[in-house]
């Protein structure tokens, strides 16, 4: 059987495969055949083919080899074969950024594009498009405004849709075509209709009335092709967006009439065009909405694949914003759980997820658990992430929940779809206290049979972190200590560790976990013995600040700028201890939240990196940066000009201990100009000391470049809340805007003014994350540590939840052990937050806040610099 | 649907049953630029279709429909929030010229025995990421210059017919 197939294969791909183990060099050898006269077609074809063939198979020509095979080309304009000179077009097309001096085949195509075959000039005037520049086009001008105007379809719609590929790099020519391209508009020919619009649109985009009168004209005519129509919606909406119409208005718009007529378009592709529009409106009302929905309802039950997916997803991406209108659609996006496809199913399944109502949870869980036994590991991810979703809208319904994901842990899987689970768990533990006995012991079990050894590990670490505060610590030793007796030595190790957690924080249980530990200190490995021995010496110490510093808090330094300190020390003066207490701590990247759940995702993930790890990979460059010791916290960019402006800059100040460096990203969006030396000047408030200018030397048009002020804090912590004036200065140079090449040497003085920008505490804390804020705080109570305390009044907010999100933002901390959440209903509350004022100066914060006519807030600093606790206080005031 | 609004197709491509890339292009250059980039695109999105016959897809921000036949399979690409309905209509366009050129028998060894006008129906469909035709008769019209509706054990005789003729009209020039 096995020799038959064989056979049949070679049978089928030998001989008739002419395309198979194509060797690149003995093709371009035959290319010689082309210089024979009288030219034989066939063979050419063939050669050519092959050629364009091995192209799009990947293979590379290098510029020489293109070149020769290009004029080779050339010859076989000689042949009046029809099928051969469109080949040689295509030809000219693929090799065109590749081969030198393609322009010699100009006065061939012009020829063609201008003669009397129609199968030649349209593509004669493409191949033309892709080898003209800017300068070469005045030449051709003439013809093509002809060639728009062409009677033929094919020429027009060649003309114009080169026309608009040549708009991005000669756009003022093109510009010169609009009287042709509104002719053509008029055409019976659709696909001219529609490249018409396109170049019409494209001319005149930047002139906001004339796509106005471009639009209410064609709305009120009736363009016959469903692509123009789609595109007509396209810019309706983006005017409408624009203009920012009000709900209430919306229905008296021409513009929405118009979308709203195109629901009872002949072509399904307008319809769900316009229905998507409309779902996806900014400012739109549930009457103006229903309509839409009934369309998308109805495609829901289409026949086709495509509509039910287009449907369903509309509805998925718009069924956090209108709820309530993708509700009125569930029965139909519940039929479509059992969907042969996959990608419809999962998307109805995470929409129902996403509207489900509170008492409706039950009864979707049971029908997801059908249909997750079926469905690839991708999209099991996708339906696990909206049930995250659904535990944090739905507290309460956390039994059920975590009840079905323990479930689908058991289950078979991947790695990535138990880590997807896993994390879920782990979230839901965190935002949820009354979840956190059953999410551990469900961890518990699970890590019983866990084949993952990097979950096992997390889960762990978990363990460690949360068991000791449950309500019975000792249950979960039993799990962990099996870990120790049966894993491997990853495993083991973060299984001590964990061990060592409870000792610290639970006396009780002291005892018991100093002979585990004692007893792994037998262990075959390494690492492990090596841990055991480490905490056993610690706990054996009894010294309760030891176990806050070495066994609870363990912080971790951010590990690229750890290196980057270390790689510093070792270039510097070796007398000096390495001071560990200067690197910044590993901050918590958030993941980024896309609501869009377009899922089957294999492309890896780039890894996550903190801000101030990407700065300080970029302020490495400057010179004498090293002076000014490792970073502390880059702050976000703030935008220091409107939007759309001659000039846009935004700032990102970069925090040092004893410095700021202000990193000024500039864009100049006026293409006749061309500046030279773009610097900031600062207006530097009192204390504050002027140290370095890094100006930029050339910024040209549509470029991002950067220049940097470095600028030394005042002595006193106090005196750095300050405001800075701030004015760009420049050089600048008129340019041709075509080619951006300045036309003299002379330039002119002239500035720009900037927004004022600020230096607040926040600015300069780096939040941490306290494991068990208490004990820091307790041990926060001596000699080194100072406090300060002090009562207000918070007039301008009414409620707890937005005085905590204030206080937390304005001092930028990181609040401990979920106290950023009030629970509803309460009148009293206490957060409790920690950071790291800039030269490691370690601030805890305890805000008592009560509610009566405002918020009364009784603020405790307590810091080991006496002036960074007073800063504190004084920034709420 | 931000930008350029006529650049509507990210890439099409033909694979045999193999999963082996046939014919491809790509438009963007910020989409799957690099040929390692789309080997592994095309393998991925293959893998996932193969098996199952149902249009449509979504695989790396990419909203993929596609269609199957015999040993051959036709994908259109397009980014993440673009009308679907609109990919289709270009896919059907893609597989129903081919049809007409292949004469209703769409395999592959008929599409690398014609493949030079499978190109060009390529090129007559999109022009760099523009639809520029959507629909396969006048698609068709345009790139299937061949001598038509001739039996291929004659076609070979007017083929040399034809060739003499120039050989002819040669000689006589010179």
């Amino acid at each position: 059987m096995g020799s038959f197939r064989r056979e049949k294969d070679e049978e089928e791909d030998g001989p008739t495969n002419a395309y198979q183990n194509l060797e690149k060099t003995s093709v371009l050898q035959e290319t010689r055949t082309f210089n024979e006269t009288p030219v034989n077609a066939r063979k050419c074809i063939h050669i050519l083919t092959k050629i364009l063939y091995l192209i799009n198979q990947g293979e590379q020509l290098v510029a020489r080899e293109a070149t020769d095979c290009f004029f080779a080309m050339t010859k076989l304009f000689q042949s009046k074969d029809v099928v051969l000179r469109r080949m040689v077009y295509l030809g000219i097309k693929e090799l065109s950024s590749i081969a030198e001096d393609v322009i010699i085949v100009t006065s061939s195509l012009t020829k063609d594009m201008t003669g009397k075959e129609d199968l030649y000039r349209a593509a004669a005037i493409r191949a033309l498009c892709s080898i003209t520049d800017h300068t070469m086009l005045q030449a051709v001008e003439r013809y093509m405004k002809q060639c728009i105007v062409d009677k033929n379809a094919a020429v027009s719609c060649a003309a114009l849709v080169s026309s608009l590929r040549l708009a991005n790099t000669a756009g003022d020519v093109v510009k010169r075509w609009a009287n042709e391209a509104q002719e053509a508009l008029n055409s019976d020919n659709i696909m001219v209709q529609y490249h018409a619009l396109g170049l019409l649109y494209h001319i005149r985009k930047a002139d906001r009335l004339a796509v106005s009168k471009l639009v209410n004209k064609l709305t009120r005519g009736s363009l016959k092709s469903p692509y123009a129509v789609c595109m007509l919606i396209r810019i309706a909406c983006k005017l409408i967006e624009e203009e920012d119409i009000p709900a209430e208005e919306l229905a008296d718009s021409p513009l929405y009439t118009f979308i709203e007529s195109c629901l009872r378009h002949k072509s399904e592709m307008v319809i769900y065009e316009a229905a998507h529009a409309i779902v996806n409106m900014k400012n739109v009302n549930p009457r103006l909405l229903s309509p839409a929905f009934s369309i998308l309802q109805l495609f829901c039950s289409s026949v086709k694949a495509t509509l039910r997916f287009a449907a369903v997803r509309t509805l998925n991406k718009v069924a956090m914003t209108h709820p309530a209108a993708v509700t009125t659609c569930n029965l139909d996006l519940e039929g479509l759980i059992t969907d042969t496809n996959r990608s419809v199913a999962t998307l109805a399944i995470t929409t129902l997820l996403k509207t489900g109502a509170e008492s409706s949870v039950e009864r979707l869980m049971k029908q997801i658990s059908t249909f997750v036994a079926e469905i690839s590991d991708e999209f099991k991810v996708v339906v696990v992430h909206a049930i995250c979703a659904l535990c944090a809208k739905y507290p309460r319904k956390h039994t059920v929940l975590m009840n079905f994901l323990s479930g689908m842990l058991r289950e078979e899987g991947g790695l990535e779809y138990k880590t997807s689970i896993v994390d879920t768990i782990i979230t839901i533990i965190e935002e949820n206290v009354d979840a956190k006995e059953s999410g551990l012991s469900h961890l518990c079990e699970f890590i019983e049979d866990c084949e993952h050894v990097s979950l096992a590990v997390r889960i762990l670490h978990l363990l460690g972190k949360e068991g000791p505060f449950a309500a019975t610590p000792s249950k979960y030793i039993r799990f962990i200590y099996n870990r120790v007796i049966l894993e491997s030595p990853i495993v083991r190790a973060a299984a001590v560790t964990a061990l060592a957690q409870f000792g610290a924080s639970c006396p009780a249980l002291l005892a018991n976990i100093l002979v585990l530990l004692g007893r792994c200190q037998m262990d075959l490995d390494d690492e492990v013995r090596d841990r055991a021995t480490y905490y056993l010496t610690i706990l054996n110490s009894a010294k309760p600040e030891l176990y806050k510093n070495y066994i609870i808090e363990r912080e971790n330094c951010s590990l690229a700028l750890l290196e980057k300190a270390l790689t510093d020390h070792l270039n510097g003066d070796l007398q000096n201890h390495f001071d560990i207490s200067i690197v910044p701590k590993a901050a918590i990247v958030k993941p980024e939240i896309t609501n869009d759940v377009m899922m089957v995702t294999s492309a890896p993930r780039a890894p996550k990196i903190t801000r101030e790890e990407e700065s300080a990979a970029r302020l490495a460059q400057l010179p004498g940066i090293q002076v000014l010791g490792p970073i502390h916290r880059s702050t976000a960019p703030i935008q220091l000009t409107e939007s759309e402006t001659e000039y846009t800059v935004q700032c990102i100040k970069h925090i040092f201990a004893q410095h700021v460096v202000f990193q000024f990203d500039c864009l100049n969006t006026l293409a006749e100009q061309f500046l030279e030396n773009v610097r900031v000047e600062l207006t530097l408030p009192e204390g504050y000391t002027a140290r370095a200018v890094i100006p930029c030397p050339k910024l040209a048009y549509n470029e991002l470049q950067t220049t940097f002020v470095i600028v030394e804090f005042p002595p006193d912590a106090s005196s750095s809340i300050a405001t800075f004036g701030a004015t760009l200065r420049f050089v600048v140079k008129d340019c041709d805007p075509n080619t951006g090449e300045p036309d003299s040497d002379e330039g002119y003085d002239d500035e720009y003014m900037l927004e004022d920008l600020d230096i607040t505490v926040a600015d300069q804390i780096q939040k941490t994350k306290k494991n068990n804020f208490q004990v820091a705080w307790d041990a926060a109570d001596s000699e080194e540590w100072l406090q300060a305390e002090d009562t207000f009044v918070l007039s301008a907010v009414n409620n707890l939840q937005d005085a905590v999100n204030t206080i937390i933002k304005l001092l930028g901390l990181g609040a401990a052990n979920l106290s950023e959440k009030v629970h509803e209903g309460t009148h009293l509350h206490t957060v409790l937050c920690s950071g790291t004022f800039r030269g490691g100066v370690e601030v805890l914060v305890r805000a008592k806040l009560a509610l009566s006519e405002g918020v009364t807030l009784n603020l405790t600093v307590r810091s080991t610099d006496q002036d960074v606790a007073e800063l504190i206080t004084a920034a709420i005031g | 649907m931000d930008g350029f609004m006529m650049d509507i197709i990210k890439g099409m491509c033909i694979m045999d049953n193999d999963g082996n890339r046939i014919l491809a292009k790509y438009y963007d250059k910020n989409i799957l630029s690099t040929l390692k980039e789309q080997k592994a695109f095309e393998k991925n999105l293959f893998n996932k279709t193969h098996r199952s016959n149902t249009e449509i897809i979504m695989l790396d921000g990419l909203t993929c429909v596609y269609k199957s036949n015999v040993d051959l399979f036709f994908y259109v690409m397009g980014n993440a929030y673009e009308n679907e309905l609109i990919l289709l209509s270009v896919l059907n366009c893609l597989y129903d010229s081919i049809s007409l050129i292949l004469k209703k028998n769409v395999e592959k060894r008929l599409v690398l025995d014609n493949l030079e006008i499978i190109m060009l129906a390529f090129d007559e469909i999109c022009d760099g990421g523009m639809i520029l035709d959507a629909d396969p008769s006048s698609v068709v019209k345009r790139v299937d210059l061949r001598n038509d509706d001739i039996p291929i054990a004659e076609q070979t005789v007017a083929q040399v017919l034809q060739s003499a003729r120039e050989q002819l009209k040669w000689s006589i020039l010179k």
